[in-house]
């Protein structure tokens, strides 16, 4: 059982405030991914977890036991750093077990366990090498295998896959999951990358300026985002915003078309996803702007009633600068922002 | 044990080691450079710099730093940049050039002297050649320009390597895409030279001329080995106000016009060279 | 546009200029190197070859300058003396400079600006010259004329340099593998001792042997702080006046032969020294 809770976390270095009265519960065995743009606070947030980093106020608790007194060796954790931090001067092997020999465990024990997950991803043949001889990949499953043969109750992982090109963070992605659902380990995983974040992810906490904004599955968060920011962010491209004017009764004016909405008090923003339209008879008529073909569809950037709207449409239309469509918004898919709090309003 | 306190516990022997080496025996010289018949006075510094041998050995100290430090710095940046674009035998070019950075001024004294000295080097080939027909003595008081110049090249041969190994450096950080770009908007090699290298290696620049320029100031044994009492120097008036005369108070003021003049000198040579905030690498 | 056609007049214009370069190259060696040769040859003759005019430019491959030099009296203590100020200004360094240069490179902390301004004031300054104090002191507090109070000296003038190298070398070994390690299981020092301190020991040594090559080859407060224990290069200054040549150059020979030996030991680590010590 770890359980992972952090209390009302803090951080400032100096006058600049990193982190706000964060409060955040990590269930056991859950894949947790804080998501954010760099700057946002996730980073923090995961080195105060592994005590890398000690927080202004507030408490970290893992397993039931309050770790955020206790020096990163005694907290239960494993870490994958971004740039693996594989050790120099020490062989594939001495780096795999270098946490087991600390724990003095009995070389035989050192042996499998370094063997076991060495064959788990799939390294076994250079446990001879120094990490020099490596390549970027290589280097990162020696830094995921390390983390791994300590059997730890929680795994952090500080943008592991950040510096491999695309073809292998594709690949190692897919591998990851699979390894870590087998572990049975708690894990909070640090990404700036929204489409990993989506694809390990059991919940995505997104942040923003040093806050949590929204913490949920990530189908949830795609579909149901609880604030401006976390639709603006998630998804691409991103979600279109349109003022709306209020006409009463729950209707509202949206580019010169009367569309049902909430009842609420004050102007809201009307916002749908680009491939949640679709062309119609009736909608929001819009001049096509900008035409990027992106092979499965057409993605489309027209002006609605003086704001930019993208659209995703089917990739057998022909379409010209300056032809004139009605985009019609599909009913479920629509989301209503107060602007003056920036949230959701149901 | 506390994070905080850390760096504090880490730095506090260097720090007790200078306060107890370095700034208590500051203030001692400079106690001791006011202190004469049992008051505080300037009549240490009166007396040393009364002294005719003062003002000629001052003179010879600043004439000396004139002339080697101009060289150096400019046979250094040759030197530097040579290397920077060697290929071939860079390693073993460089471990020869920087040779003279481990001999101390009094080794490089002693070999000089031997190039110098009335039954030396310079006087078999000279008399070889046939210029002369029995050695001359170069190295006496009919040629003080000769005994000058003798220093000076002992000076410059030895002291050159710390400033190549600082500007070797400095080059070194550099990134070459600068070069690169320069090349492409059509700077000649001259013109890389004199826009691209010197601006940005101004840091180093300054680090090596402050550290020439206080050495230069300190320049002792070599003149013992080559010039013995024909040459006066300022650390030499120092050296004999100690042992010669037994004047501790005089030392010390002497002393003090040395640091006086190597920090005006590192000041000066601070502000000429300084780097506008945020224009660095 | 082919690179063939418009590389040849290339290599031809540039095949002189080239020359003139490689020239260089070899005229600034044989200026480094020509002395010290001369220096070997006066030491490898006999004293009478020393003394004699005109100089031969070969060497004889005699020792008996070198002879007379280990006979003379009080230099071979000299020698001994100066390997035991260095040994000791080696290891003083290091001990007392390395954890400030760890300091520097790991920590940001209050007062960390004063504390560079500190060691970069002392490099900036005349040290030798706080030998004529000490002299005074030692000899109240029973440390004149003694090797270690010398080394005492020494180290002062060694440690800026030993804590901005090792800042420098310590600042090349990314945080990360220490954090990697501690939270693998280490403390703060077994992860020193167990990650950095192995990644970091050829430059250290490399320093170490900076350290002694500065007390090696120091005349001034060599000169000022010991009498009867002198050594090698206080000693020599001393004899300067009044010794016959071929100790003389026997001597430099004898300070010049390690120099070499020991540049030529760090002289990778030379440049990376002064790379992040220069900001």
């Amino acid at each position: 059982m770890a359980e992972i809770q952090i209390k009302n976390v803090a951080k400032a270095f100096g006058s600049y405030t990193a982190l706000h009265d964060i409060n955040l519960t990590i269930a056991d065995q859950e894949f947790m991914v804080l998501l954010g743009a760099s700057g946002c606070g996730k980073t923090t947030l995961l080195r105060i977890v592994a005590g890398l980093e000690t927080a202004t106020t507030g408490e970290v608790w893992i397993g039931g036991r309050r770790v955020d007194h206790l020096p990163p060796k005694d907290r239960g954790i494993a870490m994958v750093f971004q740039n693996y931090a594989v050790f120099p001067h020490l062989t594939v092997f001495e780096n795999i077990g270098f946490g087991l020999r600390m724990k003095k465990l009995p070389e035989a024990e050192v042996k499998r366990r370094v063997e076991r997950t060495a064959t788990l991803m799939h390294i076994e043949q250079l446990l001879g090498r120094y990490s020099g001889e490596l390549s970027g990949g290589q280097r990162q499953r020696v830094a995921v295998a390390r983390a791994l043969a300590m059997e730890p109750d929680v795994i952090l992982m500080d943008e592991p896959l950040s510096n491999l090109d695309a073809l292998l963070r594709l690949e190692m992605r897919a591998e990851l999951k699979g390894v870590l659902a087998e572990s049975k380990t708690t894990a909070i995983y640090v990404t700036h990358d929204q489409v990993e974040a989506m694809s390990l992810a059991d919940r995505i906490s997104v942040m923003h300026q040093g806050r949590i904004v929204q913490a949920d599955k990530p189908v949830a968060i795609y579909r149901n985002p609880a604030a401006e920011f976390v639709a603006g962010f998630i998804g691409n491209p991103p979600m279109n915003f349109l003022p709306a004017d209020p006409r009463g009764d729950g209707k509202w004016m949206v580019a010169g078309q009367v569309i049902d909405g909430p009842t609420h008090s004050g102007a809201l923003k009307f916002a749908i996803r680009p491939e949640d339209v679709k062309l119609g008879d009736h909608g929001l008529p819009a001049t096509v702007r900008l035409v990027e073909p992106l092979g499965a569809h057409l993605l489309v950037t027209c002006d609605v009633g003086g704001t930019l709207f993208r659209a995703v449409l089917d990739s057998d239309l022909s379409l010209k600068l300056g032809d004139t469509l009605t985009l019609t918004p599909q009913g479920d898919r629509q989301r209503w922002f107060d602007p003056a709090t920036t949230l959701a309003v149901a | 044990m506390s994070p905080r306190y850390l760096p504090y516990i880490l730095i506090l022997p260097v720090t007790l080691f200078l306060c107890a080496f370095f700034l208590y025996p500051f203030l001692l010289v400079a106690r001791q450079a006011f202190l004469s018949d049992g008051g505080y006075s300037l009549q240490n510094f009166r007396e040393t710099m009364g002294y005719w041998k003062f003002s000629i050995s001052l003179q010879n100290t600043m004439l000396l730093a004139l002339a080697v430090v101009p060289v150096q710095v400019s046979l250094a940046l040759l030197m530097a940049t040579m290397v920077s674009r060697m290929k071939k035998g860079r390693d073993l070019v460089l471990y020869i050039w920087t040779i003279p950075l481990g001999i101390s001024d009094l080794a490089a004294g002693i070999i000089w002297f031997a190039i110098f000295e009335q039954s030396g080097f310079l006087n078999s080939m000279l008399t070889g050649l046939g210029v002369i027909d029995k050695p001359a003595v170069l190295l006496g008081y009919q040629n003080p320009l000769l005994v000058f110049i003798a220093i000076a090249l002992a000076e410059i041969w030895r002291a050159t390597a710390i400033m190549l190994v600082i500007l070797v450096a400095g080059i070194g950080l550099i990134p070459k895409e600068y070069y690169e770009a320069a090349e492409v908007f059509g700077a000649s090699p001259w013109q890389r030279f004199l826009r691209i290298t010197l601006p940005l290696l101004r840091p180093s620049l300054q680090t090596a001329l402050i550290l020439r320029v206080v050495l230069a100031f300190e320049v002792f044994a070599v003149v013992v080995a080559l010039g013995g009492t024909l040459f006066p120097v300022m650390m030499g008036q120092i050296y004999s106000y100690q042992f010669d005369l037994q004047n501790a108070g005089g030392a010390a003021a002497l002393a003090l016009v040395v640091l006086a003049i190597s920090i005006a000198f590192t000041l000066v040579i601070l502000r000429a060279l300084r780097v506008p905030k945020g224009a660095t690498i | 546009m082919t690179p063939v056609t418009t590389a040849a007049p290339r290599a031809a214009t540039k095949a002189p200029a080239r020359r003139v370069y490689a020239a260089s190259v070899l005229l600034l060696s044989v200026w480094v190197l020509g002395p010290i040769y001369l220096l070997f040859v006066n030491t490898l003759s006999s004293p009478e070859a020393v003394n004699s005019f005109p100089k031969s430019f070969i060497p004889q491959f005699d020792l008996g300058s070198l002879a007379f030099f280990a006979k003379f009296d009080g230099m071979l203590a000299a020698l001994g003396n100066s390997v035991i100020v260095a040994a000791m200004t080696m290891v003083m360094s290091i001990a007392i400079g390395a954890p400030a240069g760890y300091a520097l490179s790991r920590f940001e902390f209050r007062g960390k600006e004063l504390f560079r301004l500190l060691i970069l004031l002392t490099r900036a300054f005349p040290l030798p010259l706080l030998a004529l104090p000490l002299a005074v002191l030692f000899i109240r507090t029973g440390l004149d004329d003694t090797t270690f109070g010398l080394a005492l000296v020494h180290t002062t003038l060694a440690i800026p340099f030993a804590v901005l190298i090792t800042f420098s070398l310590f600042s090349g070994i990314p945080i990360e593998l220490e954090e990697a390690a501690w939270t693998l299981g280490c403390t703060r020092l077994t992860a020193f001792t167990k990650v950095v301190l192995p990644l970091i020991l050829p430059g250290i040594t490399a320093s170490a042997i900076f350290a002694f090559v500065i007390s090696w080859n120091e005349v001034f407060a060599a000169a000022v702080l010991t009498i009867e224990n002198r050594t090698l290069t206080a000693f020599l200054l001393q004899k300067l006046g009044d010794a016959p040549i071929h100790l003389k150059f026997a001597g430099g020979f004898i300070l010049v032969t390690p120099a070499l030996i020991f540049i030529f030991a760090v002289r990778k680590y030379l440049f990376a020294m002064w790379g992040i010590a220069n900001r």
